[in-house]
């Protein structure tokens, strides 16, 4: 149970949740998104409470979970065609691009069941960039990626961030990004 | 204020306030059941068509009205629960369940009691058993899927939910059943009508309803007292009460 | 990137287009697996069997109990695809990215609903003749029988979708969504078999077909709020 937790992000700022395993990171990650909502206490968006303006906050935001949440039957670009299509009008040059940037332009057209751990995490990233959301919200997004990779998810980070965005990233290993960045500790 | 509403609402002044009413249920309910059992069953004089087999009616009807009247009251405590967050609300509705059940299979029984006279069978498909029946199940829906929940919080809200959605359908199901037996209509069968009624027979039918409306007051109250001790078994004012 | 700045008209994306979006989406899923299409379809045709085979080959007897066994078949045939409507996305986790789409969860679930009427009760109603000529239904009677169908298996989708919400994260669901949702599922039991019995004794099926299409329209109305709901408190 998370009590007493009060946070502020700003943008051309990163929040790094941190803490030991059980301490409500990903909790208070969805409570963010507003998936979960609290018994006391709220989260705001632009000065104004997000049970008012769900749609207009969830248009703003990308958010990552734990698990790829990708359909294994669909195509890594079906996936994304389906998903982002949702949020805005994205053309298929578009998303295809998004995967190039991060390197799985080669599985656009493999079904998603057919590809590595890695790969999977690297669509779920072309899928948060072509979101063009404002605010990133991720949790662990360095799982299952190998040293390219997670070179890859800090230059994003950085070029988001540094472009002007939010994002509220968990992860419990430390993050070396050359971007402005706060931490908050939650104690098991 | 809402602040009124809300402290109406917590849980030690409902536990309190239980508590207190239970006595006056139980000795109306003894007065009134009292009254109508014996007038009723004794003084009250012989049907002409059905004999002394009407008599059932005494304690089938009231029962297959307060079945209906729980399963409404657990719907509504439910909305309360759902929508303004009581958390009292899910409390009412957890209580409220067994004892609609119970009263809707003493319905049934005491149907099927009546009806072996009548149709010379214990279940004939009569439509307003066979919605009672029905009910039953909806009861049987909801007491399943509040404890299916790991988080029982959610499984209040889902069972909430449930009964909202059978509340709403309740009318439409007994319509249903009304139609179909009439499309199904055998000559053997007889619905278990009401005689009518002289006042000799409808005080005590009345008197009856009064009491088993008082009985189930006081069990739904002693159900609730448990129910909030046990929803509430963190809190310190339970340690206090349990200790008195 | 100017974080205050408002969705505008031409990139944001209307309740119409993301319910074929959505559809598309469960469609595409679906043709993918095409045996987990057939199957509900070959357990329809199984438990028709059953019957003939329990009770008693003698025609004018199929024809008595014809409109009930096909109705009684029909239903637990459907029930049988309805514990998947949301199970999966729950479990992989789409069904948040659903949820944070921007788009209502109410659209969400009309769409998925009927897309999956369309592949389980649509599918359903075309199969049945097969099945009332084995009944011995009448083909007199086939075309308020399929009508009926139509009706009785979208209202069953909507029924569904509400118990497929309340029992999305549960353990052994299935059997608990049924249980919830045949209860229900008796007033179109009842008039959709009333109706094919009235069909086929040739009297007027009217009165039974428009009960049953008043009920698919109240359904329709209020059951994906119901099922949204349910959701909410399942992702919650």
């Amino acid at each position: 149970m998370l009590k007493g937790v009060s946070l502020e992000v700003r943008p051309r700022e990163l929040l790094h949740v941190a803490g030991p395993n059980g301490a409500g990171k990903t909790t208070l990650l969805r409570v963010a998104t507003g998936l979960l909502r609290p018994e006391q206490g709220g989260v705001a968006w632009l000065g104004k409470s997000i049970a008012n303006t769900r749609p207009e906050y969830q248009w703003a935001l990308a958010y990552a979970s734990h698990e790829p949440a990708l359909k294994g039957d669909l195509t890594a670009l079906e996936n994304l065609w389906f998903m982002v299509g949702l949020k805005r009008r994205a053309t298929l040059a578009e998303l295809r691009d998004c995967l190039g940037r991060t390197g799985v332009a080669g599985c656009a057209d493999l079904p998603v069941r057919v590809l590595s751990a890695g790969q999977r995490r690297r669509v779920v990233m072309a899928r948060v960039l072509a979101a063009r959301a404002v605010l990133w919200l991720l949790d662990e997004p360095f799982t299952n990626l190998d040293a390219a990779g997670s070179a890859l998810m800090s230059a994003l980070l950085e070029d988001h961030v540094n472009g002007g965005g939010l994002a509220l990233v968990v992860a419990h290993h430390d993050l070396k990004l050359n971007a402005t960045q706060r931490r908050l500790e939650l104690q098991g | 204020m809402w602040t009124w509403f809300y402290r109406l609402a917590s849980p030690p002044h409902v536990y309190r306030v239980a508590a207190t009413l239970i006595p006056w249920f139980l000795t109306a309910a003894a007065f009134a059941i009292g009254y109508g059992a014996i007038a009723g069953l004794v003084f009250a004089p012989p049907d002409y068509q059905q004999g002394d087999a009407f008599r059932i009616i005494y304690v089938h009807a009231p029962s297959g009205w307060i079945s209906m009247f729980a399963y409404s009251t657990m719907a509504v405590a439910g909305a309360i629960g759902l929508i303004w967050r009581i958390k009292m609300g899910h409390a009412v509705a957890a209580a409220v369940a067994p004892i609609g059940a119970s009263f809707t299979v003493l319905a049934l029984v005491t149907g099927s009691l009546w009806g072996r006279p009548m149709w010379g069978t214990y279940w004939a498909w009569d439509p307003r058993l066979t919605s009672e029946l029905i009910l039953l199940f909806l009861f049987a829906g909801v007491m399943s899927l509040r404890p299916a929940f790991e988080d029982s919080n959610r499984g209040d809200r889902a069972a909430a939910l449930l009964s909202i959605v059978g509340v709403v359908n309740v009318p439409i199901i007994h319509y249903s059943v009304l139609w179909w037996n009439s499309l199904h209509q055998g000559a053997t069968v007889a619905k278990l009508g009401k005689p009518s009624m002289p006042p000799s027979m409808l005080l005590p039918l009345l008197s009856m309803m009064l009491g088993f409306m008082c009985f189930f007051g006081a069990v739904l109250c002693m159900r609730l007292r448990g129910e909030v001790l046990n929803r509430e078994r963190q809190a310190t004012w339970v340690r206090e009460a349990i200790k008195s | 990137m100017n974080v205050g700045r408002p969705i505008e008209a031409e990139t944001s994306v209307g309740a119409r287009r993301a319910m074929m979006l959505i559809m598309h989406r469960e469609l595409c899923l679906s043709f993918r697996r095409p045996e987990q299409l057939l199957q509900p379809l070959v357990f329809f045709l199984i438990v028709t069997t059953l019957f003939p085979l329990g009770l008693s080959v003698q025609l004018s007897l199929l024809r008595d109990m014809a409109p009930g066994v096909l109705w009684v078949a029909a239903l637990l045939s459907s029930l049988l695809s309805l514990d998947s409507l949301f199970k999966n996305d729950a479990d992989d986790g789409t069904l948040e990215q659903l949820a944070l789409s921007g788009q209502s969860l109410a659209t969400i679930v009309i769409a998925k609903t009927l897309a999956h009427w369309l592949v389980s009760g649509a599918a359903l109603v075309l199969v049945s003749p097969v099945v009332a000529i084995g009944l011995n239904i009448p083909v007199s009677a086939f075309a308020t029988m399929l009508l009926g169908l139509a009706l009785g298996t979208l209202t069953l989708s909507w029924l569904g979708a509400i118990g497929a919400g309340l029992t999305v994260g549960l353990r052994r669901g299935n059997v608990l969504l049924s249980l919830i949702v045949l209860p229900l599922a008796m007033p179109l039991l009842i008039f959709g078999a009333g109706a094919t019995d009235r069909a086929i004794s040739g009297t007027s099926a009217a009165g039974a077909l428009y009960f049953l299409a008043s009920l698919c329209v109240f359904t329709s109305t209020l059951a994906p709020f119901a099922a949204a709901a349910a959701l909410r408190i399942a992702l919650d």
